[in-house]
């Protein structure tokens, strides 16, 4: 039957052919998108390959057991910072999560079309792109003024302004995305809104909403600037939230502009270590936000 | 409603008063307005014990809206106003003091498209009972409301896979086992056979037969069919295009037999014969 067919006569040609403008524009398109892809790619791979063969060469426990070393001193490592580093970041989940996850409840649910909403929307929208170092400014003028300290506290208060208006805005999307009908059946069954809200909307929109905190945490981990006015650093062990702690960002920021070699060199390994603590949020992030059937 | 409407004391949950009368429900709707627009009008009918009401009528003629103003469904839409009365075992459930979620605990409905929680299989049919914090055997509950359902045999291996990775005719099931695992006098059904191929309808309709031993059903279908073959009352609505509006309204309700061998009104007989649709 088939080879009868292709007998005809005035039987089309399926084939592959450059000759064609239509096919050649298609070659020429996928040509060039390849390379701007790869070209793209090349910053970010020499970017990861420096970190990995420049920090790497330091990479071990002393890191995380010893504190950064003074002048010329060698060795050393800087354990507080990463303890900093996790201890801000998790003050600022605490404090930005709840209030977040709210707001986007607020937006996304409870009075999507009201005027509150179209506002908090708006300026939630300006605060993403908001420069980091306001941030900063902000919490020192209101809280560090007041506290009279820099401090891990006001380290957190900092970074969770950041978060926030992600969190806020990726909690609405998810909690749009639940598909009405299923509000539907939630009402249908007997559910006021508040359980409508708890049982079936939540629960729905989790994997979305934990996938916007982990980019925010992401995000916040890696920022210097809110911390110079808010935690400051410190050369010692953290002992309490209120005194002035040590953060990889800013451990960064201090030693890689210092002349010794021996704190270039940690400032490269805390890069990395950084890098990986990022990381490990994002890949974290795409496990949750996976388990979606 | 609002978010501070905190969940309701479980003691809401009052008993359906035990009554002599035969309908479950007793409508009176004189009018039904979203906003401006009235879109039903005169529409008196009675849902009978243990039985199936079918409605029936042309698209847009208010199926949909007075089957969801029978367990207050429609009050989600702001705009939504009714007129009348719609009795639930003697009492009127527009009344100023019942609670419209209270109703829907009673009234359950089961929606055109399926539409199962994004959970378990267990817990999609567990949440109503989570809901009314029922205190018995869950398992014992689940599996029976599935069993109902015509589903346990499908599902009984995977009781904690996602119910939104079923097949469209076994995600209705669900919606229905999910409906009734809470026994709901009434069970509203919105052309639940529209989204489902031929068999998968075939198998609720039985289902549906078998429910009505122990519910009562109310269900609106587009398919004249199906409303022959699984409807003991039947309530054909028309649209009433006279005044410049689109008002539907109850043309002619009775035994299904009657309805659609020997109908009384002329508008009956022509939607049967096919003549509009
Ligand atoms: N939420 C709503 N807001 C405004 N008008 C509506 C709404 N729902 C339905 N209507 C209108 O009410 C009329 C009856 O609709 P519906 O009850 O869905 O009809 P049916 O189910 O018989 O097809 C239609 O004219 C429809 O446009
Ligand atoms: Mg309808």
């Amino acid at each position: 039957m088939v080879a009868v067919m292709t007998e005809l006569p005035g039987t089309p040609d399926l084939r592959h052919s450059l000759g064609d403008r239509r096919a050649l524009r298609n070659t020429v398109l996928t040509v060039l998108l390849w390379v701007v892809a790869v070209g793209a790619a090349v910053p970010l791979v020499s970017v990861l390959y420096m970190l990995i063969t420049r920090g790497g060469a330091r990479l071990g426990t002393a890191l995380f057991t010893q504190l950064p070393p003074a002048g010329l001193e060698m060795g050393g490592g800087f354990g507080n910072a990463v303890v900093g580093t996790l201890v801000i970041v998790a003050l600022a989940t605490l404090i930005s999560v709840p209030f977040g996850i709210l707001g986007g409840v607020f937006l996304g649910f409870v009075a999507p079309e009201s005027k509150l909403a179209d506002a908090t929307r708006f300026i939630a929208k300006v605060l993403t792109g908001f420069p980091s170092i306001l941030a900063g400014v902000f919490v020192y003028a209101s809280l560090v003024l007041w506290m009279g300290t820099y401090s891990a506290l006001a380290g957190g208060v900092a970074l969770a302004v950041l978060m926030l208006p992600t969190i806020m805005l990726t909690s609405e999307q998810s909690i749009r995305m639940v598909p009405q009908r299923m509000k539907d059946a939630a009402f249908g069954m007997g559910c006021t809104e508040t359980q409508a809200m708890l049982r079936v909307v939540l629960p729905t929109a989790t994997p979305g909403i934990l996938t916007g905190v982990m980019l925010a945490v992401a995000g916040a981990a890696g920022n210097s600037a809110p911390l110079l006015f808010t935690a400051l650093f410190s050369n010692y062990w953290i002992s309490s939230l209120g005194e002035p702690t040590a953060s990889l960002a800013i451990l960064i920021y201090n030693f890689s502009g210092m002349p010794f070699p021996n704190q270039i060199e940690l400032a490269w390994a805390a890069s990395l270590v950084l890098v990986l603590i990022v990381l490990a949020f994002n890949v974290l992030s795409r496990l949750i936000s996976a388990r979606r059937v | 409603m609002s978010v501070l409407d905190i969940a309701r004391p479980a003691t809401d949950y009052v008993a359906p008063q035990k009554t002599v009368a035969a309908a479950a429900i007793d409508a009176r709707i004189s009018e039904i307005h979203y906003g401006k627009f009235l879109a039903v009008r005169d529409t008196n009918i009675a849902i009978e014990k243990n039985k199936i009401t079918g409605f029936i009528g042309p698209s847009g003629c208010g199926k949909s809206t007075v089957l969801r103003s029978l367990n207050r469904m429609n009050d989600l839409i702001p705009s939504f106003r009714l007129e009348g009365q719609v009795q639930f075992l003697g009492q009127d459930i527009y009344a100023r003091n019942i609670d419209p979620v209270v109703v829907r605990r009673h009234i359950g409905m089961v929606f055109q498209q399926p539409n199962p929680f994004s959970m378990s299989i267990f817990e999609n049919v567990a949440f109503g009972l989570r809901l009314n914090r029922y205190k018995g055997d869950y398992k014992q509950r689940v599996e029976y409301a599935l069993r109902r359902a015509g589903l346990w045999d499908e599902v009984k291996d995977k009781l904690k896979e996602n119910g939104l990775a079923l097949s469209g005719g076994q995600q209705q099931r669900l919606c229905i086992a999910r409906a009734i695992a809470t026994e709901p006098t009434v069970l509203l059904m919105d052309e639940p056979c529209s989204a489902l191929d031929p068999i998968a309808t075939r198998i609720i309709e039985e289902l549906m037969l078998d429910l009505k031993k122990d519910y009562t059903v109310a269900i609106v279908t587009h398919n004249m069919q199906q409303a022959m073959r699984v409807a003991d009352t039947t309530a054909f609505f028309s649209v009433d295009i006279s005044r410049g509006g689109r008002t539907g309204f109850l043309c002619e309700a009775g035994d299904t037999e009657q309805i659609f061998h020997d109908p009384k009104q002329d508008l009956t007989k022509r939607y049967i014969s096919g003549e509009f649709s």
